[in-house]
């Protein structure tokens, strides 16, 4: 072994030797750059359905493009077809549009060129000036029509149905596991004399996931107002945290029990993601509650909290629509509550009529959008043309 | 009136937010913005109760010498410590103190958080264990699923059989997708339910005490 020391030693010595000298390079022989082909067609026009101050240019590509000869396009303004062009972007070769964002009026004649830039930038050639074109404001998206028309035909379907509902036609709704467990949950932890714990999510209020987690807090706040059991609601948002506290106050006066309320119940913890992950362990495992709720919008630490959880021997309930935490919440959680049913479950607790009336509705719409997909389905395999049309007018703008 | 004032004003404000998502000229955006920017003005106020409970909450964990009720005092010094050497540190010639702040920031904060990220790497490995017990033929479904896929991204998967990362990107791509698109047009829809339920007024659990 010591034999071979010394050979190892001048190999390292080689090697690291090699790394540090730059490795030798072949002279390059400078030819001069050959002019590439123009854009050809260069069209300049508003941009569509925006506030203004912009304008859409499009070009055909350079035939040079093809044979690797175009590094990229510049787009050039004026404000004359002869005046004095100045850059206002680029866009590299494989891009045929650019959108002029910073137009400096609206309803003025402006005139674009393409500047094809040529390998090594050292070749260019200038397209000819295209039309002039004007900057305007739109009133109306065209491009969400489609949208306006399916918020419709959802109101209109769930106006029906909470319709039905005011006349006291019963509606069948699906047993969701997760929420019929609630009662289930809160009356171990009354059982057992230990709290329930609250998590309302990590989003802020401006989340709609946030949203239906104060809703179904109102509701468990209920449900341990009489059962006279301690809640725990901690907070990572300021705002979802002064709500929060003024729906389980109300929750309390509601079921008569205002003298139950105690005001630290619903506390802010912190606003780092992690902090208050581990602040939340920390509450499981020093109060070890028997049921604990993670409804809301969760990221990475949903496993941290939901294992945590599982740990402690508590009853868990969690849902959220982050698709990416619910096969953890999955695996560690007693229940979920699967994207949609999050939203479901004010209405399924409550059992008011006119809010399973939006429940119903919701799920008719689910059974169209169905049907609309199995009929778009054939429609683009019986006829493969149309499958363009289709999606050009599922799409948003 | 407490309650009316509220639903009047998301009723008010709904409608008009609905209106304005079509609208894309410049004054509709501007009264976006603008809105968006009430919402920061909003959270600082709102912060002020957030610090207020949290000092209440950890006071009263002191006082009534609950479990642990030190960690609350660690809790306090170290929130007036950073607060005074985040507010100081930008008064002039007292610059040292601010980078004494970010010094802590940097080699305490963010080292600590780091940790509790790293955890969820153990986590994840016993839940994987829970959820790869092939109990049941989902669970079996699942097992086979996921050791191919985890084949599928590893060199040795490709080694056993070129196949391997077609079929994992197969899976992903396709049974995988189209059970997420399925949720998620389930949370599309109960966003705007929600949404319709609360400018309509229909939904009131967020007034507080369940909705009536």
């Amino acid at each position: 072994m010591r034999q071979k020391i010394p050979g190892l030693l001048l190999v390292l010595f080689w090697a690291s030797l090699s790394l540090a000298l730059p490795a030798r390079q072949e002279p390059v022989t400078a030819e001069p750059a050959a002019a590439v082909a123009p854009a050809p067609e260069v069209k300049a026009g508003d941009t569509p359905n925006d506030g203004g101050k912009a304008i859409t240019v499009t070009w055909q590509a350079s035939p040079d493009e093809a044979r690797g000869l175009v590094d990229g396009y510049e787009v050039l303004r004026s404000e004359t077809a002869e005046g004095e062009f100045s850059k206002v972007g680029y866009v590299p070769y494989g891009f045929t549009s650019f959108d002029d964002q910073e137009v400096p009026q609206n309803a003025r004649d402006y005139f674009y060129q393409v500047k094809t830039v040529g390998r090594g930038a050292a070749a260019f050639t200038l397209s000819a000036v295209s039309n002039p074109a004007q900057a305007r404001e739109q009133w109306f998206n065209t491009a969400r029509v489609n949208a306006l028309i399916s918020c419709i035909l959802f109101t209109l379907i769930v106006v029906i149905f909470i319709t039905r509902a005011k006349r006291g036609q019963s509606l069948f709704i699906r047993r969701i596991a997760g929420l019929a467990a609630v009662e289930e949950a809160v009356g171990r932890a009354t059982e057992m004399g230990r709290p329930i714990l609250y998590v309302p999510g990590l989003s802020s209020i401006t989340d709609v996931a946030t949203i239906a987690a104060l809703n179904i807090l109102g509701q468990v706040a209920k449900k341990a107002a009489e059962y006279d059991t301690p809640l725990l609601v901690p907070n990572r948002d300021p705002v979802v945290f002064t709500v929060a506290q003024e729906i389980v106050k109300s929750a309390y006066a509601e079921v008569g029990r205002p003298d139950a309320y105690n005001h630290d119940s619903v506390f802010y913890l912190t606003d780092s993601q992690m902090g208050f992950a581990s602040g939340v362990d920390g509450i499981m495992a020093r109060e070890k509650p028997a049921t604990n709720f993670f409804l809301g919008m969760f990221w990475a630490e949903s496993l941290i909290l939901a294992e945590t959880g599982a740990a402690t021997g508590a009853i868990q309930i969690a849902g959220t629509d982050a698709i990416s935490q619910l096969p953890f919440f999955i695996t560690a959680c007693d229940y979920t509550l699967i994207g949609e049913e999050l939203y479901a479950a004010s209405a399924y607790l409550s059992k008011e009529p006119m809010l399973l009336g939006t429940m119903k509705g919701q799920d008719w719409s689910k059974a169209l959008i169905v049907f609309l997909l199995l009929a778009g389905l054939a429609t683009a395999l019986i006829a493969p043309g149309t499958r363009d049309f289709i999606l050009k007018i599922l799409k948003v703008g | 009136m407490k309650r009316q004032i509220p639903l009047i004003i998301v009723l008010t404000l709904g409608i008009v937010f609905f209106i304005q998502f079509f609208i894309p000229s410049q004054i509709s955006t501007n009264i976006y913005q603008t809105t968006l920017q009430w919402e920061i003005v909003i959270s600082a106020f709102a912060i002020v109760l957030a610090i207020g409970s949290l000092i209440n909450h950890h006071m009263l964990k002191i006082q009534r010498r609950k479990p642990h009720w030190w960690n609350s005092i660690v809790t306090l010094i170290a929130m007036l410590v950073m607060a005074l050497l985040g507010i100081l540190g930008r008064v002039e010639g007292m610059e040292s103190l601010g980078q004494l702040y970010r010094t802590l920031f940097l080699y305490v904060q963010a080292p600590m958080d780091s940790a509790m990220f790293a955890i969820l790497a153990f986590y994840m490995a016993s839940a994987a264990y829970r959820a790869f017990r092939a109990r049941s033929q989902e669970a079996a479904l699942l097992l086979i699923s996921g050791f191919i896929i985890m084949l599928g991204v590893v060199p040795f998967g490709s080694l056993l059989w070129s196949k391997i990362p077609d079929i994992a990107e197969w899976i992903m791509m396709v049974p995988n997708m189209a059970a997420k698109r399925g949720i998620l047009f389930g949370v599309g829809l109960g966003m705007t339910a929600t949404s319709l339920k609360i400018i309509l007024g229909i939904e009131r659990s967020w007034l507080g005490g369940g909705g009536k």
